[in-house]
């Protein structure tokens, strides 16, 4: 069982400050460590957790070490503590697939943050069953989820048609956001990122057992890439 | 006792008689050796008889134990496998063994298994094995898989292991290692004796080390058996009408196109190789634009070609309907194309070995005269023409070095023997060991890879359930159906790319393409496959809908791959022959050298020309900066792992910034600052010492590993690719090799497959020892510092790779002309 532990233990030595974006009149702040922690409403916003995802791989026989899994929970628990969130937002993709043992693991660190309350806007991998849910103290949001004027979805097709406007703020995941730096000669790297549209944000897929999506940045379009413990702003 | 003496000698002596034959020499020998059941490797080039040498020694074998009863005995159970690394060759020798056996009255069955046998003839093989079966290592490998196959291996007498130099130095060679190693444990266990094993070879530089691995799990040495049949080959270069003295590469050759019309007109059929697929499709247009009368008579062959077409271009090719075929190395190996009679080989084949094979695919006889043209694409080449004809006359034939602990493709192998019988520890760990690739494969390793398979690495043991291979009383094994039946599909160890199929809208296959080139391309846009254009309309399940174009203007793709660096071999012969070119002051009696000799004259005016003994580095400050052109003549990938650690050095005296580009021949590195090279520290930049660290420190060895990951996780059953057929792959199960790479590179540093791709890196990438052998003889060696007050003929072809990049290869071409003009008038 994962007791509480001394933050310093779980974040980076050189973990970059946050790093404030101000949408209308709240303060979002961006971390390195792939979630945004909403000031106003003491809210903690993370995306693509993907839950089990090593589980569901090692039961196939595929041998994907386990440790990065509970790398994941470690990160997501030094998160909440150091901003002392009161409130979790997943906007999707909590788990991967069917119920597996890692799974476990889960709610049992849940019982150590039982005054947390866990909102799930559900996504395409979230196919457990209700009981499941409930047992994890999880509040389910079948489409979308507003607070205050913000929106909170698990896919935002406003991706591939910007122009379409929105009178609310909508945060959502589920496209694993990349950014591609180009640098000297051939040379280039990915990263995940944060991407803010004019009208909406796409977090980066907080689980590091995944993927990324390339976006391609437009003019007004605000990409934060993450590079290890840093965050880079472009645009 | 000897062969002559016996029954079986004397009735297949008859019946080559009777069709007008006599064995040769290197034939009688190897009978006489399989009769004494004694194994061992037969030397001999294609088309001499090397299938018979084994094959009628087989059968020799099997009348000498039947005696009178020889044509009566039925279902005598598995008597000779025959591994063959192509499907292709499998029908032919079948179709050749079908014949003799009949015509001998034996009851002998063949057998043929590979990926195209249907399952009512395997489920028929299960129930009675053919006396011969022939057999890829892959289906070897299928057939290791299937519950109780240690009885099919029981009467065997022997495996022939066929074009074991292909299959050598590369992990089907390894998959060889692991099935003979099984197999002659099996029959040991069960009646205590073992099946001979030989190896049937071209000539390649390590022929005893070739069967030194062969026979390593047998223990013993075996006999060499050498044809000593010389093929004779004639090489002939053709000449541009004048030597270029600023050359670059790629575009010399198109203009000589309209030279090999007289030459594939005059000749039956003309087989065309190019080193690319790319390039085979600039030619394959090119030749039919010259001349417009071959259309119909000439076809495009290359490994994205439809395998129909493909299949249909073979066909003519045996049959002689086909003038002349562009080919990449698709047709390098394969069946006997006997109207073959002319070979052109375009631009360098990069080794001795390639280009003495693709020679021999010509005039297909004993005692025909194979005849191979060479046609450069820049004039420099030409060198390496007559440093080919130099190295064929001294049958210089580069190695094939063997793999070595190849993780991947062992721990394929242990899921595969759990899926039928299951295995124990001590035993296999005892028989792996016995093959050459795992000599050195330590108790801890094995241990480690055990635990990989069953606990799937080190985990959370009560939150985990990974399943794979489980183990019962001693056994392990792998239960779950599932499981084995994904193992099944992917058993293997070639590994491609993701190809979609290219169909028109209206039907009809195209052939195959890279997922990444369509990936790249918008609906409407123009490309070339298999010599026609096509324009993309949209990708729709997992096909490439196209239609036909009459755009003048395509994208021809540009493949991955095909870029072989220069041999070893083939870089000492060409730094020999600038050797004949130093020393001498006027024409030596070799026609390519004398026709560029304004070439050399101007490298020797402006800078110098090394002889054997000697490195040159050339100095020269031009507008983009300060270059620094060094020439070792050992092939790309040493030049690029080079040029790295000589920046790295470099940057240590002072701190500077380099771009660096490189060819075959030498590498260029570029700088806004002048660069700290002279007498007094060029030896110590070029050497061998703490070579490993300064590797490491200066090449981006993770990324490079990164793209080697890929192949070994698939092998190592990583990465789950889908049952064929399925139409949606099952995504939930799907991640890309970098990902997997970048989590076991932070979370399972000490994972084997990922210690593997970092070690391939050093031996494949890198050519490790072979930059070492080069800084070693760099060292004794004299290091000449030249300052040429302008470009020189030597470094001109990098200097347009370093600009290839940014242009487009229009604006290239008329840069290039511009370049060539100002230095030619200076």
């Amino acid at each position: 069982m994962i007791k509480p532990i001394h933050l310093a233990l779980y974040l980076p030595a050189s973990m970059q400050n946050p790093v404030p974006h101000i949408i209308h009149d709240q303060i979002f702040w961006i971390t390195p460590e792939r979630c945004i922690f909403w000031e106003e409403e003491n809210t903690l916003i993370v995306a693509d957790l993907h839950l089990g995802k090593t589980g569901h791989f090692r039961k196939a026989g595929i041998a994907v070490p386990q440790s990065i899994y509970k790398a994941d929970l470690q990160r997501l628990m030094a998160m909440l503590y150091l901003f002392k969130a009161e409130r979790l937002i997943v906007v999707g993709d909590f788990t991967h697939s069917t119920a597996n043992k890692e799974l476990e693991l889960f709610l049992k660190w849940r019982k150590d943050f039982s005054a947390l309350q866990i909102d799930l806007v559900k996504g395409n991998h979230d196919i457990l069953e209700d009981a499941w849910y409930k047992e994890a103290n999880v509040i389910l949001h079948e489409w979308e989820l507003l607070i205050n004027g913000y929106l909170f979805k698990h896919e935002d097709k406003r991706y591939k048609r910007p122009e379409v406007e929105n009178a609310k703020y909508t945060f959502s995941g589920h496209l694993h956001p990349g950014f591609k730096l180009k640098g000297q000669g051939k040379q280039s790297l990915k990263f995940p990122c944060y991407f803010f549209g004019k009208y909406h944000c796409i977090l980066p897929a907080f689980s590091r057992f995944t993927g990324t999506f390339l976006v391609e940045p437009k003019k007004g379009d605000v990409v934060y890439a993450i590079t290890g413990a840093e965050l880079l702003k472009i645009g | 006792m000897n062969v002559q003496d016996t029954k079986g000698y004397k009735i297949i002596s008859a019946w080559l008689e009777a069709k007008g034959f006599r064995p040769f020499s290197f034939q009688e020998a190897t009978w006489q050796h399989i009769t004494e059941k004694e194994s061992g490797l037969v030397n001999a080039p294609t088309g001499c008889g090397k299938t018979f040498s084994v094959l009628l020694g087989a059968l020799i074998h099997f009348i000498n134990q039947q005696g009178d009863n020889y044509k009566k005995v039925k279902n005598s159970g598995l008597q000779l496998l025959w591994i063959t690394p192509l499907r292709a060759l499998a029908k032919d020798i079948g179709r050749a063994m079908e014949e003799v056996i009949t015509e001998l009255g034996i009851q002998w069955k063949i057998g043929i298994r590979n990926g195209d046998t249907n399952t009512t003839e395997r489920a028929n093989q299960k129930k009675q094995m053919p006396e011969v079966l022939i057999i890829t290592p892959e289906s070897l490998h299928l057939l290791l898989a299937q519950k109780s196959y240690p009885d099919i291996f029981r009467h065997l007498e022997i495996i022939a292991v066929d074009e074991w130099h292909e299959l050598l130095g590369s992990k089907r060679g390894v998959q060889v290692e692991l099935a003979l190693s099984r197999i002659i444990n099996c029959q040991w266990k069960l009646a205590n004796k073992k099946p001979s094993v030989w190896g049937i070879s071209a000539t390649i530089g390590n022929l005893a080390e070739a069967q030194e691995v062969l026979l390593s799990p047998l223990d013993i040495k075996g006999v060499t058996i050498k044809a000593n049949l010389q093929k004779q080959i004639e090489v002939e270069s053709i000449f541009p009408d004048e030597i270029e003295k600023y050359p670059w590469a790629g575009h010399l050759g198109i203009k000589l196109a309209k030279k090999l019309i007289p030459i594939i007109q005059k000749s039956k059929t003309t087989l065309i190789f190019i080193n690319t697929r790319g390039m085979s499709e600039t030619w394959y247009q090119t030749l039919l634009d010259v001349c417009p009368d071959l259309a119909g008579s000439i076809a495009l062959h290359h490994s994205s070609i439809d395998r129909e077409l493909r299949t249909w271009i073979e066909e003519n090719l045996h049959s002689g309907n086909l003038k002349a075929v562009v080919c990449t190395a698709s047709l390098d190996l394969g069946v006997d194309f006997r109207p073959v009679e002319t070979v052109i080989q375009v631009g360098s084949p990069k080794g001795v070995a390639r280009f003495l094979q693709r020679a021999g695919r010509s005039g297909h006889s004993p005692d025909a005269v194979s005849k191979i043209y060479f046609l450069p694409t820049h004039s420099l080449e030409l060198m390496e023409a007559a440093a080919l004809k130099s190295a064929v006359s001294e049958n210089m034939i580069e190695s094939r070095p063997p793999m070595i602990l190849c993780y991947d493709v062992l721990l394929q192998y242990m899921n595969t023997i759990a899926i039928s019988d299951g295995f124990r520890s001590e035993e296999t760990y005892r028989e792996v060991v016995s093959t050459f690739c795992y000599k050195d494969l330590s108790l801890d390793e094995w241990q480690h890879m055990l635990h990989f398979i069953t606990e799937g690495g080190n985990a959370m043991q009560q939150y985990d359930d990974f399943k794979k291979v489980e183990l019962t009383d001693g056994i392990y094994k792998i239960n779950s159906r599932k499981v084995a039946m994904r193992h099944r599909m992917h058993i293997g160890t070639i590994v491609s790319d993701a190809m979609l199929k290219v169909k028109f809208m209206t039907g009809g296959y195209v052939g195959v393409i890279e997922e990444y080139f369509i990936s790249r391309l918008d609906p409407g846009d123009v490309f070339t496959l298999a010599g026609r254009n096509l324009e993309f309309v949209m990708i729709k399940d997992m096909t490439v809908l196209v239609r036909k174009s009459n755009a003048k203007k395509s994208i021809v793709p540009s493949w991955t791959g095909g870029r072989m660096p220069l041999s070893a071999n083939l870089g000492k012969k060409l730094r020999q022959m600038l050797d004949i070119t130093a020393m001498q002051n006027k024409l030596s009696n070799n026609d390519e050298l004398n026709a560029l000799w304004p070439l050399f004259n101007l490298q020797k005016q402006l800078s110098h020309v090394p002889n054997e003994n000697e490195l040159l580095i050339e100095h020269i400050e031009t507008k983009d900066g300060f270059h620094l052109f060094v020439y070792p003549f050992e092939g790309r990938l040493v030049h690029e792992a080079m040029a790295a650690i000589l920046a790295w050095r470099i940057s240590r005296i002072r701190p500077i910034t380099f771009s660096f580009v490189m060819n075959d021949y030498g590498f260029e590195l570029l700088s806004d600052q002048p660069i700290p090279v002279d007498d007094t520290n060029v030896y110590e930049l070029f050497s061998p010492d703490d070579l490993l660290n300064d590797i490491q420190r200066s090449v981006n060895s993770t990324e490079m590993a990164k793209r080697k990951f890929r192949d070994i996780a698939v092998i190592g059953g990583l990465i789950f690719q889908g049952m064929p057929g399925e139409k949606k792959k099952a995504r939930h199960l799907q991640s890309s090799a970098s990902l997997l790479f970048n989590v076991f590179n932070e979370y399972d540093p000490q994972n084997l497959l990922l210690r593997q791709s970092y070690q391939e890196v050093l031996d494949q990438q890198m050519e490790e020892s072979r930059l070492r052998d080069m800084l070693e003889r760099i060292q004794h060696s004299d290091i000449i510092i030249k300052f040429p007050e302008q470009l020189t003929p030597f470094c001109f072809p990098i200097k347009v790779d370093s600009m290839r990049e940014d242009l487009s290869s229009e604006k290239l071409e008329d840069r290039v002309k511009r370049m060539q003009q100002q230095l030619e008038s200076s």
